[in-house]
């Protein structure tokens, strides 16, 4: 396997980063981390993972849609995207990198496809990087997601002093190739022996083995009527943070700003924790904190699986168990449901 | 103090109030998957406190603000039982009234917690009469992210309890606070300093609410960010300097109402210092006016809500400060 001694990382980033960005995890002022677009003395984090999911990148929390501009009586449309350069993201996990195939379903492989999205998805390359110390809060393997053997078009190790490199897709070959000078062939043992011990790692994780039998299309009703959703929502405060975190998260709503001689019409996240999310004209059909947070969680865990091969839209990634202000997350909606017989209805 | 101790004198305070009858719901801490991850919740059984609540350094979360939903949906089921039985009587005059329902909710206050409830009640948005309200000692709050002391209860303002129907545990004293510190420490930066400060701590808010929302001093039935009617209700910022404008014109919003509880930094995802922006705003009350402390009693007039004849004129800000680097010129 090719691989760079870890000391010469910055030259990797220095070489790609003369051509494109490159976006790597860098520590803040906050004592987290965030990814940042690479400059000379950057130094790239060694947290476990980003406040932010790495889904900004292809589903920023803002983007301009269209603008449209006055002109007497005429209103002319203008459509603001511009030919994307190529781009890198460095250092993403595999929750993140498992992620982006459960927002692709949605927004490229249906029909219209969002070619904003896809956009930018065809100009970034993902290179993943091997968990080794995964938190109390991670639970990736519940949905058969290897934090120790990530995907993304190159899958990266830190292992034994040097970081291996291995190209999954066209895309990760070219990055391979733009890097070639750098790398040298190495014996991948240590790989394999990183695998192993982060691996068993994992597998004494609090929640890698949470029963999801529960959760499928035919118990939808029972447990969308479960006595459950009040006294988990009790104390929900209606913000956005866990949608916000989320990397599976992808709802956004369409906002217009009077430019005072036009109009710039852009899209922003919206999240189904907060109380105009449903807002029709008639009236909004989820009146109470109740309904919004069951449907986050309903979301999740049975209607996306319904439609998508009953692949659940939860990477285990942990973060709302981490961000949450009142602490509720999927792992307790998950216990709760469990530990509550369905009734019927 | 002892967690264990302490948490099962609250339990048995709890059982006792909810047996005899006195109160009928319970808003506390409940237990979570770890020991840092503890939810507020309602409890209403002898069974589920012993085996759910508690009560230790991890139950930072301020409950004062459930308390404008709760007693509101007490008041409205009494509103209901009146209305029906004048339409009854209207109907029937010799009728009997059905008999108003008597919920009354037990809330566990902090010292801190006790300055926020104290502000809700004199802005008359929790219902007095619905609550009994138990004192609880307090050694400092952690931080579930950070795993240490909370900020806020580093530079504790006070250990006393200011509204309280019974006390667990002694009451403390308003302490000797450092909590300005820090404002100081702005203040002292040149603004090019300060902007950059606060450009790289506010770049970081993803909008997400949560400050907002966990705030006791909010509590306006519909937020000007959510009124599709104000023409601010943007979920995002537009640009940068909206960006830095939602949390400049919430701190505003909240100025001489906020009691410095500290939430709205304690919940940020990002970990963005935005009680900086609450306390500058009480150190300038407390220098232009004088020493106010929102929340610290029912009787005294907020300064930004009365007006007298000696008060700073506006250009107090320009006269203030005529330092070469600081202030406004």
């Amino acid at each position: 396997m090719l691989s760079l001694p870890v000391e010469k990382l910055n030259e990797l980033f220095e070489t790609v980063g003369s051509k494109e960005n490159i976006y790597i995890p860098v520590d803040n002022t906050s004592g987290k981390a965030d990814f940042k677009l690479w400059k000379k003395g950057v130094e790239m984090s060694k947290c476990l993972k980003t406040v932010r999911s790495a889904k900004d990148f292809f589903f920023p929390k803002t983007e301009n849609l269209v603008n449209y501009k006055m002109n007497g009586q005429k209103i002319e449309m203008e459509d603001p995207r511009k030919e994307l350069d190529n781009f890198v993201v460095f250092g993403v996990r595999a929750c993140d990198a498992a992620s982006f195939a459960i927002v692709d379903d949605v927004y490229i492989k249906q029909s219209p496809v969002d070619t904003y999205y896809k956009n930018r998805r065809d100009h970034g390359t993902v290179v993943t990087l091997a968990c080794t110390e995964p938190a109390q809060t991670c639970f990736c393997k519940l949905y058969n997601i290897d934090a120790s053997d990530p995907k993304g078009d190159v899958s990266s190790w830190i292992a034994d002093g040097k970081i291996f490199f291995k190209p999954n897709t066209d895309k990760g070959s070219k990055f391979i190739d733009s890097v070639k000078s750098l790398l040298k062939d190495s014996d991948e043992k240590p790989v394999e022996s990183q695998k192993k011990s982060t691996q068993e790692k994992i597998s004494k994780l609090p929640f890698v083995n949470l029963d999801l039998s529960k959760f499928k299309g035919e118990n939808m009703l029972k447990i969308f009527n479960s006595k459950v959703w009040d006294s988990l929502s009790e104390a929900c405060l209606g913000c956005g943070t866990c949608t916000y975190v989320c990397p599976t998260c992808m709802c956004f709503d369409v906002k217009s700003f009077d430019t005072g001689d036009g109009i710039k019409q852009f899209r922003c996240w919206d999240s189904c924790m907060y109380s105009d999310f449903t807002k029709m004209a008639a009236a909004n059909p989820r009146l109470t904190q109740k309904e919004r947070f069951r449907q986050r969680f309903m979301h999740k865990l049975v209607y996306y699986p319904m439609d998508h091969k009953n692949v659940k839209s939860c990477v285990g990634c942990g973060r709302c168990l981490e961000s949450c202000p009142i602490h509720m997350n999927i792992v307790k909606v998950i216990k709760t449901i469990n530990e509550t017989p369905l009734e019927e209805k | 103090m002892q967690d264990d101790k302490i948490s099962a004198k609250l339990i048995e305070k709890a059982k006792e109030l909810l047996s005899s009858g006195k109160v009928q719901l319970v808003i506390g801490w409940r237990k979570g998957l770890f020991d840092y991850d503890v939810t507020p919740s309602i409890f209403t059984t002898a069974e589920d406190l012993e085996k759910n609540f508690v009560y230790n350094k991890w139950c930072a979360a301020n409950l004062s603000k459930y308390l404008v939903k709760e007693t509101r949906k007490i008041e409205t089921a009494k509103d209901t039982v009146r209305m029906n039985n004048k339409m009854a009587k209207q109907k029937d005059p010799a009728s009997q009234d059905k008999p108003e329902p008597s919920v009354k909710i037990l809330v566990f206050l902090k010292p801190c917690d006790t300055y926020s409830f104290t502000e809700l009640l004199k802005e008359h948005r929790i219902f007095r009469d619905d609550i009994h309200a138990v004192g609880i000692p307090c050694d400092g709050m952690a931080d579930a992210s950070k795993k240490e002391l909370l900020e806020r209860c580093t530079v504790c303002k006070s250990k006393k309890h200011v509204t309280y129907d019974e006390l667990l545990g002694e009451d403390g004293e308003v302490q000797d606070s450092k909590r300005f510190d820090e404002v100081e420490k702005l203040e002292k930066m040149t603004p090019d300093e300060r902007y950059s400060f606060w450009q790289g701590e506010l770049s970081r808010c993803i909008r997400c609410n949560a400050c907002r929302d966990v705030c006791p001093a909010c509590t306006c039935e519909q937020c000007i960010f959510d009124n599709p009617k104000s023409g601010a209700e943007h979920k995002v910022a537009a640009d940068s300097f909206e960006e830095n404008m939602f949390h400049i014109i919430r701190a505003w919003h909240v100025a001489g109402r906020c009691t410095d509880c500290g939430e709205c930094s304690r919940v940020c995802p990002q970990h963005i210092p935005l009680h900086l922006l609450n306390r500058k705003f009480i150190k300038d009350i407390n220098e232009i006016y004088e020493p106010y402390m929102a929340g610290s009693d029912m009787e005294t007039k907020p300064p930004l809500l009365t007006f007298e004849k000696n008060d700073a004129e506006p250009n107090v800000v320009y006269t203030r400060d005529k330092s070469e680097e600081g202030g406004n010129k």
